[in-house]
């Protein structure tokens, strides 16, 4: 079937299986890699993605159902160069280790700042409980989110 | 996954008319649930049948006398809908403490009830507010909704169109999550509905239910020290690896205290 | 003022992350290579049956399906098993048993998940229905999965009597058991370690590839040692010979041991993709890295200790069973004995100790090295029970472990289980722990806890490991099966920027900054002038790899004897140049000069004049700078610190909350205090994920029940409270930058500093681990 998504401000018509997942046309199409898969019960959060500005778990849509949507990946929210603030924050408060879980773990810190005027530690905390990371034991993340909180 | 038929309905009708003439057609909302049971080939339908784009005929949110929820409104959507907050803060409290926030921004409140998933959230507002769910072909009660695990009234091919909530004068709710996959072990909505005291569980048993046990208890009025000495049966209880049976018995009668005294 | 340093020491930003934060990771999954195919295993659904017959038929039908391979197919190519690389004794002088393992199962297969056939097609969905195709004739035999009675139930290994691998013992019986007779008062418990599940993020994944032309295979797979992964394949699997086989670990999404070893899978599809002449990729479903990661920990110990009435220990008595799961893993054995036996001493100047560790096959997923690996096992034993002989004894927990601590003025220390601490001050570590706990304020945080119907406890961790594995001759001499040496390359370019290649691999660890910093200080030049490269046979001659938190202390100590060399080298060109001799030019901040003149010249000159060799001696003086080391330690490195934490117990509920925890940690010198924080987080969450949350579950038929995030509780950002972490001082003595490794120190320490505090505000003398809220709430009954 026939989808068309706009993605990090590219509009892309794609021929894809009924069963096409969100993450997949994202990867293995789009060359989108950025956005990782960590499990198969949609519980980790290493996939999400922005659908219409709010944060999903691209492995828990179906291609269909992302058609004519606007996403946006990690891909899609800064550049080496020009680092949006949550990328800056992260890099600035050691807030990544290994990275795999990063990707996703910025879109849901963006979404969750976003989405909420004052955030304090225990809500950043429960704020991400849709993100699993094995490195940092979550402590420079919730840094990471507090200060980018303060330069959104 | 294994292969099916997508496809994206554009009206309620044409989605019941798919599903009645595909071998075997599910209906799709969020996704929230059967997508992960596709994905691990636990279900293998012949057509997957979006209604996810029917926001005109489920969507909305509609507070007057009672407050009417659109199936395809999503958990953000009612947590972060002041309007139900003002009339019924538990059920946003409720909404906003489904999964983890990007389940939120998907799953919707029709799939939720629709399943009977015996750890699922809604299904304690719909037993304990006395909600009536609304489908494409009738109306049912919340009291007659929940069958078993798994197992509601809703017959083949029946679409939830919006879940009916009435203004209680008091509700709270709350719930203990399982620590891994954060459902609820229990759920415990207390709530005065016309001069009635009703009390809603999910989790403990295999499917929501109103506790005898705490009505009777709280028959007098919603205070915590009428749950004094109280104790619900576990016979019919779940047990697993989180909880027994006898932990949730107990955690119930604690999470019916704590709605309580979130009233107080 | 921004902190603009970066030499050793500076909390430097990290160089990898520009690519991680902003989706330019390269990790194993996004490597595509073109034709290639995809393999899905076909994996038991039993704990323990013989295989009557693979029927691949039907699959071999399905559109796009390949090949269909079983274990049998590898066997006929000469596929040998996948080896474990230590061999322990028996107490009896007799070799352990290793039974075999063949990485595609062949007639039998012994845990649930374990691979017995791949099935490789065009496309992932393809490869998917043809393993659904497959018929197999399973006899299902019953399944051995309790460790502590396994030696009683069926053999699972017609080569193993009694599912014993091994029965291993260290120290001095006769002297332990005096110990005892002598006490005045004896603390004892029983203790299981649960098994855990270790679920780095990324799961693991290969992609084979095979060159036709050259005959050069490349497997490209999420390795935390891929030269090891090389050895193993060569050299015992036979895939191809080491040059003919190029192992890449590009960005891998963390490790914590599961990714040291060499899995069936890789192999497979490193074999598969020279078989079809084609590549081949896998990437693991979560689901199989459940089942099929090499799990940790799982022991099930009784320990005891003797003490006189004054709270002096006098013998620590240890018996330990083992479970090994189904097969050997890769350093499987070595876990429970000389990574667990030899810490037994701890922090403390117990005189006699005697270790016994029984290893014993089980029907259940292989165990082997997860963060730690054997040194949090024997640090919950020693200090679980240096507690419960504190609260036996009415001593207060700090005291006695002051009482009992090996003193500055004590080192060398041996110990009586074979190890010679270098150095450590664990009394500092104590005291500036219960600084930052508020030890004193405790008393009235418990009162007001208890008003308000809930329960508040404290413990206490002092905690010592054996880092920096580890010297060659030691490893050796008790079994290894490869050197643990490290090798660094610093290759100076034409025009003074430096290419580093490390044989140690980052999967998180942050090297290509803090191994930057290293060679930026001591070549005197900016850290944006140095690169560092590791993860690829085909870039470096040899390594070992990353764990035992090894990388800074041997891979480091290596760098600076490369650097070292560098300077030696560049100092022979400065005095060719200057018509002098190489005694008369130092070296610093990135200058050569001459002692006696004004004459100098920079790094960046000195790398230039090096290619560009004007009349050098060449009889004297190669052109080029470019340098190489290895670096085999003298000693095992010995971070120590203590570990406290303060939890509150739901009254109601049993619900446990961690409200303060504090680490302080002498790791020697510190490199990047920023990324070494960074570790002790991660560790200490694991720690905590061990002692509250975590349980790898199988039930009597040896299926895993928790299979899944929905069953398997990782621990998540609301389950963890922010950690107070600091350092104290005493740099290593034995390699040159006097550093110790702090990459595991974490997750050593924590889990019983949580298990001290929780059976202290219950008031119980133990309790199972995980502490789940109901295996709390029943002990709040029972001790009510």
């Amino acid at each position: 079937m026939e989808v068309t998504l706009s993605v990090n401000g590219t509009s892309h018509t794609l021929d894809v299986p009924d069963n096409a997942l969100l993450v997949e046309v994202l990867r293995e199409r789009l060359g989108l890699t950025g956005t990782h898969v960590g499990c198969d019960t949609s519980q980790c959060g290493a996939c999400v993605v922005h659908m219409e500005g709010r944060a999903v778990k691209s492995c828990t849509v179906l291609a269909g159902q992302a058609d004519g949507t606007d996403v946006t990946t990690i891909e899609g929210i800064g550049t080496a160069d020009e680092l949006h603030p949550m990328q800056e924050a992260f890099r600035e408060c050691h807030a990544l280790q290994c990275g795999f879980c990063t990707p996703g773990m910025i879109m849901a810190a963006i979404d969750l700042v976003r989405s909420n005027g004052n955030l304090d530690e225990q809500a950043v905390r429960d704020g991400l409980e849709g993100n699993l990371c094995r490195c940092t034991g979550y402590h420079n993340i919730v840094r990471a989110v507090l200060a980018a909180r303060d330069n959104m | 996954m294994y292969q099916f038929n997508y496809r994206k309905a554009s009206s309620v009708e044409q989605a019941a008319d798919l599903q009645a003439n595909a071998a075997d057609g599910v209906y799709l909302a969020g996704g929230m649930t059967l997508i992960p049971t596709l994905k691990q080939r636990l279900a293998a339908p012949s057509d997957v049948i979006d209604v996810g784009g029917l926001d005109d005929d489920l969507g909305g949110i509609d507070v007057g006398a009672t407050v009417r929820i659109g199936a395809l409104t999503t958990h953000a959507d009612v947590a972060a809908s002041g309007e139900v907050r003002n009339a019924i803060a538990a059920l946003s409290d409720l909404a906003e403490g489904i999964g983890d926030a990007h389940v939120r921004n998907r799953g919707t409140i029709g799939g939720s009830v629709a399943n009977s998933d015996p750890a699922a959230d809604y299904p304690a507002a719909v037993v304990a507010l006395g909600a009536t769910v609304h489908t494409n072909r009738r109306s049912i009660a919340g009291d007659d909704f929940f069958r078993d695990l798994f197992e509601t009234a809703l017959e083949e091919g029946e679409i939830i169109t919006s879940v009916e909530f009435p203004i209680p004068a008091r509700a709270a709710y709350a719930k203990f999550p399982n620590p891994a996959s954060r459902y609820a072990i229990v759920g415990v909505m207390a709530a005065e509905v016309d001069g009635a005291v009703r009390v809603g569980v999910t989790g403990a048993g295999p499917c929501a239910f109103r506790s005898a046990e705490l009505e009777a208890a709280l028959v007098d009025g919603l205070s915590v020290a009428a749950l004094d000495g109280v104790s619900v049966p576990s016979g019919s209880f779940n047990s697993d690896l989180h909880a027994s049976a006898e932990y949730r018995a107990h955690l119930v009668v604690v999470m019916a205290r704590r709605a309580v005294a979130q009233l107080a | 003022m921004a902190d603009t340093r970066t030499g050793i020491g500076a909390a430097v930003r990290r160089k990898e992350d520009a690519r991680f934060i902003t989706g330019a990771g390269r990790y194993t999954d996004d490597i595509d290579q073109a034709g290639q195919a995809y393999a899905v295993f076909l994996r038991s659904p039993h704990a323990r049956a013989t295989i009557g017959g693979i029927d691949a038929a039907a699959a071999l039908r399905v559109p796009g399906v390949a090949a269909v391979y079983t274990g049998a197919d590898l066997a006929a190519d000469g596929i040998g098993d996948l080896p474990c690389g230590w061999l322990v004794k028996s107490k009896d002088g007799s070799d352990m048993i290793q039974p075999p393992h063949p990485p595609l199962a062949v007639d039998r297969v012994n845990y649930v998940g374990e691979p017995y056939g791949v099935v490789i097609a065009d496309t992932l969905q393809a490869a998917r229905d043809g393993a659904e195709a497959v018929a197999t004739d399973f006899d299902e035999l019953p399944a051995v999965v309790e460790v502590a009675t396994a030696d009683q139930a069926d053999q699972i290994h017609e080569s193993v009597p009694n599912n014993q691998c091994y029965d291993w013992e260290l120290g001095d019986r006769a002297a332990t058991d005096a110990a005892f007779a002598a006490a005045d008062h004896v603390a004892s418990l029983d203790i299981v370690n649960n098994r855990l599940i270790p679920n780095a993020m990324e799961p693991r994944a290969a992609v084979g590839d095979y060159d036709a032309a050259s005959g050069v295979h490349t497997l490209y797979t999420t390795s935390q040692n891929p030269h090891l992964e090389r050895l193993v394949l060569a050299a015992f699997v036979q895939v191809a010979p080491e040059s003919r086989l190029r192992v890449v670990s590009p960005d891998v999404g963390g490790g914590f041991g599961s990714k040291i070893f060499v899995y069936a899978e890789e192999t497979a599809v490193i074999w598969a993709a020279g078989k079809l002449r084609r590549p081949v990729k896998w990437r693991a479903e979560r689901s199989e890295s459940f089942l099929a990661d090499a799990h940790g920990r799982d022991h099930v110990t009784k320990a005891e200790l003797a003490l006189s009435a004054d709270g002096t220990f006098l013998g620590l008595r240890v018996n330990t069973i083992a479970n090994m799961g189904a097969y050997l893993s890769t350093f499987a054995s070595s876990v429970p004995t000389y990574l667990y036996g030899t810490l037994m001493a701890g922090q403390y100047k117990t005189p006699a100790i005697h270790v016994e560790v029984r290893a014993i096959f089980t029907n259940t997923a292989p165990v082997d090295a997860y963060r730690g690996a054997g040194r949090p096992e024997a640090t919950y034993v020693v200090e679980r029970l240096v507690e419960t002989a504190a609260r036996e004894l009415s001593m207060d927990p700090a005291e006695i472990r002051r009482r009992n601590f090996i003193q500055p003025g004590d080192f060398p220390y041996e110990t009586p289980v074979a190890l010679t601490y270098d150095t450590g001050d664990y009394e500092a570590s104590l005291d500036k722990a219960l600084q930052h706990a508020d030890y004193q304020g405790f008393a009235a945080r418990r009162a007001a806890s208890e008003a308000n119907g809930n329960r508040r406890g404290i413990g206490f961790s002092s905690y010592i490991e054996a880092c920096g594995l580890a010297p060659s001759q030691v490893a050796l001499s008790l079994g290894a099966g490869v050197g643990l040496f490290e090798s660094a390359e610093v290759r100076v370019n034409v025009t003074g920027s430096v290419t580093v290649i490390t044989g140690s691999h980052s999967h998180g660890q942050g090297h290509e900054t803090t191994f930057a910093q290293v060679v930026s200080d001591q070549l005197g030049i900016p850290i944006d002038d140095v690169e560092v490269v590791h993860g690829d046979t085909g870039r470096s001659d040899y390594g070992l790899g990353t764990y035992g938190s090894r990388s800074i202390a041997v891979g480091g100590s290596a760098l600076t004897r490369a650097t070292e060399k560098i300077v030696a080298k560049g100092k022979k060109i400065v005095a060719h140049t200057f018509e002098t001799t190489d005694d008369d030019i130092d070296f610093e901040d990135g200058v050569f000069s001459e002692r006696e003149s004004n004459r100098s010249m920079t790094f960046a000159e000195v790398a230039f004049a090096s290619y560009v060799p004007a009349n050098f001696p060449l009889d004297e003086l190669e052109p080029g700078l470019s340098e190489k080391a290895f670096y085999d330690p003298g000693n095992f490195t010995y971070p120590a610190g203590t570990h406290i934490c303060e939890v509150e117990i739901d009254g109601e509920t049993g619900v446990p909350t961690i409200v303060a925890f504090v680490a302080v940690d002498d790791f020697g010198h510190i490199i990047n205090p920023m990324i070494v924080e960074g570790q002790v987080h991660g560790g200490l969450c694991q720690g905590i994920g061990q002692a509250l949350l975590e349980h790898g579950v199988y039930d009597e038929a040896g299926q895993l029940v928790t299979g899944s995030y929905m069953d398997y509780c990782m621990p998540r950002a609301d389950d963890v409270p922010s950690f107070t972490v600091d350092t104290t001082v005493t740099p290593c003595t034995h390699n040159p930058l006097g550093v110790k490794g702090c990459g595991e120190a974490g997750a050593i320490g924590a889990t019983a500093a949580v298990m001290n505090a929780v059976t202290d505000a219950l008031g119980v003398k133990s309790l199972a681990m995980p502490a789940t809220p109901e295996t709390i709430w029943k002990a709040l009954g029972s001790a009510a």
